[in-house]
């Protein structure tokens, strides 16, 4: 494991600075626990602070320091995700699964079952579990939904490789050798689909930040908690922009795409060093 | 012509299951609400003043018919469907009396328009720059696009249209960031109103594009890069047939296929895309409904344009599979 | 360039390929990869011959026809050695000049390729296959191009409606006869047939080996002919040469191969062929095909060979003159078929 990161880290480039972006972000995520203020007071701050030796990244009109408030909402935003991300894999490994390994009738009805939820639109629905929740809503239900809607095409893709197993000679010694089909699937098959989950997953974190900053964003989430979304959730009900508190605005934005560069680097690196294909590609270099 | 027929059966099966769970799903989330939504809005409507408690109480009564809340559970869902068949959500609660469908239908046409061109320039662009960065590996030019686009491929739709806000609205303030079209300008064929229309289309419109154009960029570059190395391609190669021609009939052309198979299946997301884009722009189409209905606590509003979106994504997805069988002769021919 | 024009390769010889080597290099993550998968191959062919190249699989006879046809894609790169073909008394170097190389293809050079199940574009009718690869070798009207077309296939034996079917409509024995009037239709000089017949079913093959035979006696060109399937060989080819670990081990005219193998190894490939009547055990080879990253050294063939001597392990056998053909063994005179 360690060899393999080594490796990456070394030869190639996209790893090493996604490696590096999102390190560093964690990093300062983790700074919050250490933060010298509770990140739910407001107004302790003066407010419309612009940056400055004492607040680095100014305070908002809420009199929150920008710096403290970005690290926690950071950490949250990424709970939210990985959240998202470990309850929607253990539905797309269930499904993909049993669906590939099952095949027949069992296959066609969870398959069709997966492509009608492929083929309702995600935000609305969420939006509509949002209006009907309203105050109750706290962040963990509204993983559990997301969770519902990200797993269709992740358990397509797990099913496929379950299904080219099942035909293997070893899935046929295991069968004969009276395994249960539980015990089969997670001692013989899944070894070989954790490549496939490990992919799927961070594409799926990306996708799942990507909604939270959305839903906070429009004010769709608690808004007490901070999150990257929530802050320019805030920032807009102070119309930060048109009174010139760029800061506020800007610095998010920043660690959001930050974000999201240094996870879609990491997700693309290593599909590459996980699919065979595009290492063959790479050998003419 | 059996398989042609089997295909068809399977796809209008698909097709009213979507329908089916799609609005049964908004039936369900509305009954597992702690909230109650009559509670809610008559709340909402004595903070206007109306405190008498029997005109609350007639109000009480009329909001629960008018929500269909009247009866067993069955009774109500059965209520539900009849709505939806007649396309009947009552009237808008935050612009009484108007019916939720007519706001539906006046902000359609927006909308539709709005995604219909950002979807074809989209598809397009992105498709055509992945099949010629996977087709012309070396190619600078094509490298550097890629990178810019697949950086932007994870950012949200939001964010990607606050910073196009942020530099053309204030930064560099040229085009309109508010609006679908002039206000003080009457729907015409004049050159005026289609000028500003195209002005107000243009931020939300490039907003859409670059968000989607990445995943159809990277989509299609790994296809293109692995129907390459497919027997067609290196015997046409063999064959010594000009590479412009390996390209389009080749290559291009069998990528192209599973992408229109994407694009149906991708509409969901799209359609999520435009209700951001077009709350942040206030452009007047069904997603600036919806979110509005949301703030503005307007059930019947909200319910209605959720369940319709469900059934006209269906639809569009529909009518790309049936489609694809003009354009791919495996499906036409069994 | 003039000069290799006026020199042309010998009249009698249609391919000459000289001290051939094509290695795949390779670089991932800092490891670099060197596999020998043709190494210092020399042989010619003869105008109207059939040459069979016969080896296991990943002997490297598959490179070699690659490389020799021009079709080859990095990590696969020619090191050395030269490959040229003599067109009407032309000479072309397939690694000298692509651009004439191109304009060849099909029209002195076509291809019949291995798992020919996939060779046509699945998505457009068979009919713009034979449009992009022949139309503008004949020099004909659309109408005449067509025309001749049909009377093509008609002497192959297909329905000339094929043309307006699509890949997935026909049967593989169909695709395969299809595939066969495709590389023919230009009347090449030289046709590369790569495991023509491999994924076909016994009768079908039997009836796409006559066709080839009887279309390269009718144009009269040559043909080089890949398979590991002996039987093939022994019913197709005029001359064959045995491919082990990327080397040629041993050539000759086929009858005398089959009579009077040279090499151990040839020995053993005929040796394992079922016979009438003959109910003795086939004994398998032991061992596995070498690594061609890392081959074992001197003749590539000791580690597996019944006859190895020390001075096999050390020394690489040169491929030499003995009798009829050519052989690349310390112990050639001691073979015997078993």
């Amino acid at each position: 494991m360690f060899k393999i990161l080594r490796d990456l880290l070394r030869y190639n480039r996209e790893f090493a600075i996604g490696f590096v972006l999102t390190l560093g972000i964690f990093l300062f995520a983790l700074a919050h626990f250490w933060a010298p203020m509770p990140d739910s007071a407001i107004y302790l701050l003066p407010p419309d602070m612009p940056p400055s030796a004492q607040y680095w990244f100014g305070t908002t009109s809420r009199g929150q320091d920008v710096l403290w408030q970005m690290s926690s909402a950071i950490w949250n935003t990424m709970l939210f995700g990985i959240t998202v991300t470990i309850l929607s894999r253990l539905l797309a490994v269930a499904v993909g699964m049993i669906s590939g390994y099952l095949g027949g009738k069992w296959d066609e009805a969870l398959m069709t079952l997966n492509d009608t939820m492929i083929a309702l639109p995600n935000i609305p629905i969420l939006l509509l579990v949002y209006f009907v929740m309203r105050d109750s809503m706290s962040w963990p239900v509204l993983a559990a939904t997301a969770a519902l809607l990200g797993w269709n095409y992740d358990a397509r893709l797990i099913r496929s490789v379950t299904l080219s197993l099942r035909t293997r000679e070893f899935t046929r010694h295991a069968v004969f050798a009276g395994m249960s089909v539980p015990q089969i699937l997670i001692r013989q098959h899944l070894p070989y689909v954790m490549p496939v989950i490990f992919f799927t997953a961070m594409n799926n974190l990306i996708w799942a930040i990507g909604l939270e900053v959305t839903l906070s964003v429009l004010g769709f989430s608690d808004i007490n908690r901070p999150t990257i979304g929530g802050m320019i959730y805030w920032a807009n009900q102070h119309q930060a922009i048109i009174a010139g508190i760029w800061w506020w605005i800007a610095f998010p934005i920043v660690a959001i795409v930050l974000l999201f560069l240094g996870l879609f680097l990491l997700a693309i690196s290593v599909n590459e060093y996980i699919d065979p294909r595009s290492r063959l590609s790479r050998m003419g270099v | 012509m059996d398989g042609f027929a089997k295909y068809l059966v399977r796809r209008l099966f698909q097709f009213f299951l979507v329908i089916f769970l799609g609005v049964s799903l908004a039936f369900v989330i509305t009954k597992l609400s702690p909230v109650d939504p009559v509670e809610q809005s008559v709340s909402l409507m004595t903070n206007f003043g109306a405190t008498d408690p029997r005109a609350v109480e007639l109000m009480r009564e009329a909001l629960q018919e008018l929500y269909g809340l009247k009866g067993s559970m069955i009774e109500q869902y059965l209520g539900f469907w009849g709505r939806v068949l007649q396309g009947d959500f009552g009237p808008s609660l935050s612009s009484f009396p108007t019916p939720v469908m007519s706001l539906i239908v006046s902000a359609l046409p927006w909308t539709v328009g709005l995604l219909t061109l950002a979807l074809i320039i989209t598809w397009t662009l992105g498709n055509l720059l992945g099949a010629l960065a996977g087709y012309y590996r070396n190619n600078t030019l094509l490298k550097l696009s890629g990178a810019a686009i697949m950086a932007l491929h994870p950012v949200p739709a939001y964010i990607i249209g606050l910073v196009l806000l942020l530099a053309f609205g204030f930064i560099w303030p040229v085009l309109p960031i508010s609006g679908g079209a002039q206000m003080n300008l009457q729907p015409a064929f004049s050159f005026d109103y289609i000028r500003s229309l195209i002005l107000h289309g243009t931020l939300p419109a490039l907003t859409l594009v670059l968000v989607g154009i990445g995943s159809w960029f990277i989509s299609m570059r790994s296809l293109v890069s692995n129907i390459v190395t497919d027997d067609h391609v290196v015997y046409a190669e063999l064959g010594g047939v000009s590479s412009s021609k390996i390209f389009s009939q080749y290559v291009a052309r069998n990528a192209l296929l599973p992408q229109l198979t994407g694009l149906a299946l991708s509409l969901g997301n799209v359609f999520g895309g435009a209700v951001i884009t077009e709350f942040l722009f206030n452009y007047p189409g069904v997603g600036r409904l919806l979110i509005q209905g949301i703030y503005r606590g307007d059930y019947s509003l909200v319910l209605g344009v959720t369940t319709m979106s469900i059934v006209a994504v269906a639809v569009a997805v529909f009518i790309i599979d049936l489609i694809y069988p003009l354009i791919d002769p495996r499906v036409r021919h069994g | 360039m003039l000069d290799l024009v006026k020199t042309p390769v010998a009249t009698d010889d249609v391919l000459k390929v000289e001290g051939l080597k094509a290695y795949y290099q390779m670089n991932y993550f800092g490891v670099r990869r060197e596999v020998r998968a043709v190494d210092d191959v020399t042989l010619t062919i003869k105008r109207n011959e059939i040459y069979g190249i016969a080896g296991e699989s990943s002997s490297g006879k598959s490179s070699l026809i690659k490389t020799i046809a021009g079709a080859i894609t990095p990590p696969l790169r020619v090191v050395e050695g030269s490959v040229k073909f003599d067109f009407g008394g032309e000479t072309l170097d397939v690694y000298g000049e692509p651009q004439r190389m191109k304009g060849a293809r099909w029209q002195n050079l076509s291809y019949i390729m291995q798992g020919s199940m996939n060779v046509l574009n699945p998505v457009r009718k068979v009919k713009h296959a034979f449009h992009d690869f022949a139309f503008r070798h004949m020099g004909l009207s659309e109408r005449e191009f067509r025309a001749k077309v049909e009377q093509h296939l008609k002497r192959i034996g297909l329905d000339p409606r094929v043309l307006e079917s699509f890949p997935h409509q026909l049967s593989g024995g169909m695709r395969q006869r299809l595939t066969i009037a495709l590389a023919t239709v230009c009347e090449p000089d030289f046709i590369i047939a790569d495991e023509p017949t491999t994924a076909l079913d016994v009768l079908v093959q039997q009836d796409v080996l006559a066709l080839i035979k009887d279309i390269q006696q009718r144009m009269g060109a040559s043909i080089i002919f890949v398979t590991h399937d002996m039987t093939v060989h022994a019913a197709i080819s005029d001359r064959i040469g045995i491919v082990y670990a990327g080397r040629l081990v041993e050539e000759g005219p086929t009858l005398d191969v089959f009579q009077r193998p040279q090499h151990p190894y040839t020995a053993h490939l005929i040796a394992s062929l079922p016979r009438l009547g003959d109910k003795t055990r086939r004994s398998a080879l032991p061992g596995k095909p070498p690594n061609l990253a890392d081959p074992p050294s001197g003749c590539r063939f000791h580690p597996r060979c019944p006859l190895a001597i020390d001075k096999c392990k050390s020394g690489n056998p040169p491929l030499e003159n003995r009798l009829s053909g050519r052989v690349a063994c310390w112990r050639a005179g001691e073979v015997v078929a078993a």
